[in-house]
């Protein structure tokens, strides 16, 4: 297994820097460099200003150049400095993180929470009024937009009901700890969860279905196991093996943040960061923060292949030869 | 209770917990002041980069030398007095090498002192000249601090003198010489100039009392969420009112509503909050509860016409598109008249607006008689033709996703369609229109956006023949039209020396009649800056120019 690890992660490291390279040339690519941004947004800047400035950022170079400069920098630790918001890269980068891992993982977890035991309940009676009813919930779910779910919420419990903050993260003045911010995170953790519930609970449906109508099944129930055991100890282990494959593809998420629902309530995470560092032309930001979302989906199918092994114990890493 | 129900009971129940630490009513009371801002600005550093909510809230805990009022005149803040030829402060003078040239002679105001307490003097002038003119400062615009002033002479602590180095009638003006504290950011700029970008006390020491000298300092920032300002002890001007104001940032509008509803923020102000079609629709459903306010202002909306298209190049071709267009039934319709229509690119609040020029009404019948004169007389299809069978087609561009625009472009497409003339809409994102397609007159017919400009700003950078943009300058200048006319060009080489309002009036008058008869754009109208105000605020007077309204901010009040 250690074998398959260290391989797995070398892996990991060509993909990055294949990453690294494709997402500075891309970004480089796009009409127009900070530079011309800043004349856009004042029309005074003279010509020998924007000549200067282009220099003194590097933008004159070739852009091969530049991306060799920043992988030397980067490979000495020095990840550079955000030109849109005047920070070194790594500040920016790790509050922005952690809010992004503290929103999107709660509602991960609320969403598996209610998803799984709603799956298995729909698939336990297929074609069911329950079935049916768990069915539509999670069409609905899934049609949603999240912006138009977060507005109704906003004007449910923001101007009617006046009993949440419209958006933000904490209090002003406040000191930013994790009891001030709950209040805050409720909408945006419920607006993540409701549109995410539908697409899980349908794929334990369908998982937990398949199982069901496995031998294996067949033989426990003849062997006198209950059917809650069946059920919640046989049928869901097995069926989590391809739940897992659809989290794992969804780990780097976590990590590259909810443009749309951060947008609506003012929530400071990753997603809007890189979008902006994108249309700003904000290198550093859009590159690392990319990368870093690239890693965490490496690692995240990573995570997953080592799941499999623990739910289903015939999966092994060890090589075979026939 | 099955596992699935109890593990569906435990996330309802979590989810009621986390909703059961509530929260009620507004953020503040009326000692306190919350502005909504869609932005939030990259660096507070004043010279650096330029971006209307830094100013907004630099404005409120910084003071330039000078600026233009309400009422666009140009007025001292920091200063005591503005310099004239006059009264002996400004003088004109000869360079040794034989330029004419101007000395003006500065005075701050005699209280005024950094939030520390160290009082302002020429030593921080003198810094923040050579920080501006350092080239790898990093400052954004150098021109003034690089070129313009040829030198900087201290009187004595509070008196200095302004070298310009040719003579120029703006002479009393320094709005963007935005002064830096020199006993706090020399050490950090004599470190290492090339690095004064990235460490300048603005960015790595927000809430340093000594970087500002306003009515308010800042003193918390959370990056991309809100900026708080309260009273500064060492103001030597009027006291404020409000103890506290916030300026929050919500990027969605929609959400901008809610939290204007939700009583979270008080004030969205124009320069940084709301379009207008926004505002008006804010206002249809909210208009009681709040106060709505529009102020026309100095973003000419309008369409550059590339005058080397040969359709384009017919003077006849480009009065027919203006008269064409219902601009009287667009600003009604789309902006319940809130945003006027121009007629040339001054502002008729500019005090240099002449009334003595060419308009041109919505005429259809007018505007078929100009292309018949032009050649284009055969209609194929409801499409004019000229003579070799050409069609009189154009591309029109604008800035993809910008709602307004879009919806003005549907209806001047349609307009022109009666005439006979053909559109064809390509828009582009705002950072491929003006990274590319103009920077390098790329578009081939119309483009649809605005300029910014000052009060009495000459429209050298749009109008000037040397500023066409061509690969042999490196595409520099905004003269994307490719307009070029001798007298014009004298004009604006003439009005940049001609000092005297009654001199100078005639010059203006004429250079808007060019402007007028040779329609090197089409005007629309001038864009209004929208404040949504609570009843109990008062006091805000939107300026309608690029100078914030919060530079007067001690200004406001609550009623209550």
């Amino acid at each position: 297994m250690l074998r398959f690890v260290a391989v797995r992660l070398l892996q990991a490291l060509i993909v990055l820097l294949v990453m690294s390279f494709l997402i500075y040339g891309l970004i480089g690519l796009m009409p127009g460099d900070p530079i011309d941004l800043m004349i856009n947004a004042n029309p005074n800047l003279s010509p020998s200003d924007a000549a200067r400035l282009r220099a003194l950022y590097g933008l004159d170079l070739p852009i091969w150049t530049r991306y060799l400069n920043w992988l030397a920098a980067a490979l000495q630790g020095d990840l550079g400095y955000s030109r849109l918001i005047s920070q070194p890269v790594l500040d920016v980068l790790k509050p922005r993180l952690l809010n992004t891992l503290l929103l999107l993982s709660i509602s991960l977890v609320l969403a598996l929470a209610i998803a799984i035991p709603l799956g298995v309940h729909a698939a336990r009676k297929p074609n069911s009024v329950t079935d049916t009813a768990v069915n539509l919930l999670c069409f609905a779910g899934i049609s949603v937009p999240p912006f138009w779910l977060a507005l109704l919420f906003i004007i449910l419990f923001s101007v009617t009901l006046g009993i949440l903050p419209a958006g933000g993260m904490a209090p002003i003045g406040g000191d930013g700890g994790l009891a001030e911010r709950l209040p805050y995170l409720v909408m945006p953790v419920a607006t993540l969860t409701l549109v995410s519930i539908g697409g899980y609970t349908r794929f334990v449906r369908a998982a937990v279905l398949e199982q069901l109508r496995q031998d294996y099944i067949r033989t426990a129930r003849a062997k006198g196991v209950s059917e809650r055991s069946v059920v919640w100890r046989h049928a869901l282990r097995n069926a989590m093996i391809p739940v897992v494959t659809i989290v794992a593809l969804g780990f780097g998420s976590l990590f590259s943040g909810a443009l749309v629902t951060e947008t609506m309530f003012a929530y400071l995470g990753m997603g809007k960061l890189i979008y902006d560092s994108i249309l700003g032309n904000d290198y550093n930001i859009a590159l690392v923060g990319l990368l870093l979302a690239t890693l965490m989906t490496l690692a995240g199918n990573l995570l997953a292949d080592l799941g499999y092994a623990a739910l289903d114990p015939r999966i092994s890493f060890t090589e075979t030869r026939t | 209770m099955g596992i699935g129900l109890r593990l569906g009971c435990a996330a309802v129940a979590l989810a009621s917990a986390l909703a059961g630490t509530l929260i009620s009513g507004p953020a503040f009371a009326k000692d306190d002041l919350v502005i909504g801002a869609i932005q939030f600005p990259g660096t507070f550093h004043p010279s650096i980069d330029a971006m209307a909510t830094k100013n907004y809230i630099l404005d409120m805990a910084r003071r330039p030398f000078t600026t233009f009022d309400q009422d666009w005149k140009l007025i001292c803040m920091l200063c005591t007095e503005l310099p004239s030829l006059e009264k002996g402060t400004a003088v004109e003078v000869t360079r040794p090498d034989g330029t004419r040239a101007i000395d003006a002679t500065f005075t701050i105001q005699p209280g005024a002192a950094w939030g520390d307490g160290t009082p302002i003097t020429t030593k921080d002038v003198l810094f923040t000249w050579e920080v501006g003119k350092h080239p790898q400062s990093g400052i954004t615009n150098s021109q003034m601090f690089a070129k313009d002033i040829a030198g900087i002479t201290a009187i004595d602590d509070k008196t200095f003198t302004i070298h310009w180095d040719k003579f120029r009638c703006s002479y009393d003006s320094i709005n963007d010489f935005l002064l830096l504290p020199e006993h706090l950011e020399r050490p950090v700029f004599e470190a290492d100039p090339s690095q004064y970008r990235t460490r300048t006390l603005y960015d790595t020491d927000r809430t340093n009392p000594g970087l500002y000298f306003g009515p308010y300092r800042i003193t918390r920032v959370e990056s991309g969420a809100y900026v708080v300002l309260e009273q500064n002890p060492s103001w030597w001007g009027e006291k404020p009112s409000f103890k506290r104001i916030v300026v929050r940032t919500i990027e969605n509008t929609s959400a901008m509503e809610a939290n204007l509803l939700s009583g979270e923020v008080d004030f969205v102000a124009g320069e940084v909050g709301l379009s207008i079609e926004q505002a008006i629709a804010f206002e249809k459903r909210n208009g009681k509860r709040f106060n709505v306010v529009y102020k026309p202002g100095l973003f000419f909306e309008h369409i550059d016409l590339k005058l080397d298209n040969p359709i384009l190049a017919d003077v006849r071709v480009r009065r027919a598109l203006l008269m064409s267009i219902d601009r009287d039934a667009i600003s009604r319709q789309l902006f319940e008249g809130k945003q006027p229509v121009a007629h040339g690119q001054v502002n008729p609040l500019d005090r240099y607006y002449s009334d003595d020029f060419p308009k041109y009404p919505f005429d259809t019948a007018a505007a078929v008689k100009l292309l018949e004169e032009a050649g284009w007389t055969e209609l194929r299809g409801g499409i004019r033709h000229d003579a070799s069978g050409r069609r009189l087609s154009l591309e029109f561009q604008s800035t993809a996703g910008n709602r307004t625009r879009e919806l003005v472009q549907q209806v001047l497409q349609a307009q022109w369609q009666k005439a006979g003339i053909e559109v064809k809409i390509n828009n582009q994102p705002a950072r491929v229109l003006f990274g590319s397609t103009m920077r390098e007159r790329q578009f081939s017919g119309m483009a649809m956006f605005a300029w910014l400009s000052a009060p009495e700003n000459i429209p050298r950078t749009i109008l000037h023949s040397t500023m066409i943009p061509t690969p042999e300058n490196g595409f520099s200048g905004q003269n994307y039209v490719g307009f070029s006319n001798p007298e014009a060009d004298k004009l604006i080489d003439d009005l940049e020396v001609t000092c005297k309002e009654d001199d100078a009036r005639p010059l203006w008058t004429r250079l808007q009649q060019i402007y007028a008869e040779q329609l090197p754009s089409l005007p629309l109208y001038f864009r209004s800056d929208s404040y949504i105000m609570p009843p109990w605020l008062e006091g805000v007077r939107p300026t309608g120019h690029q100078y914030a309204s919060s530079l007067w901010v001690e200004q406001w009040r609550s009623k209550q």
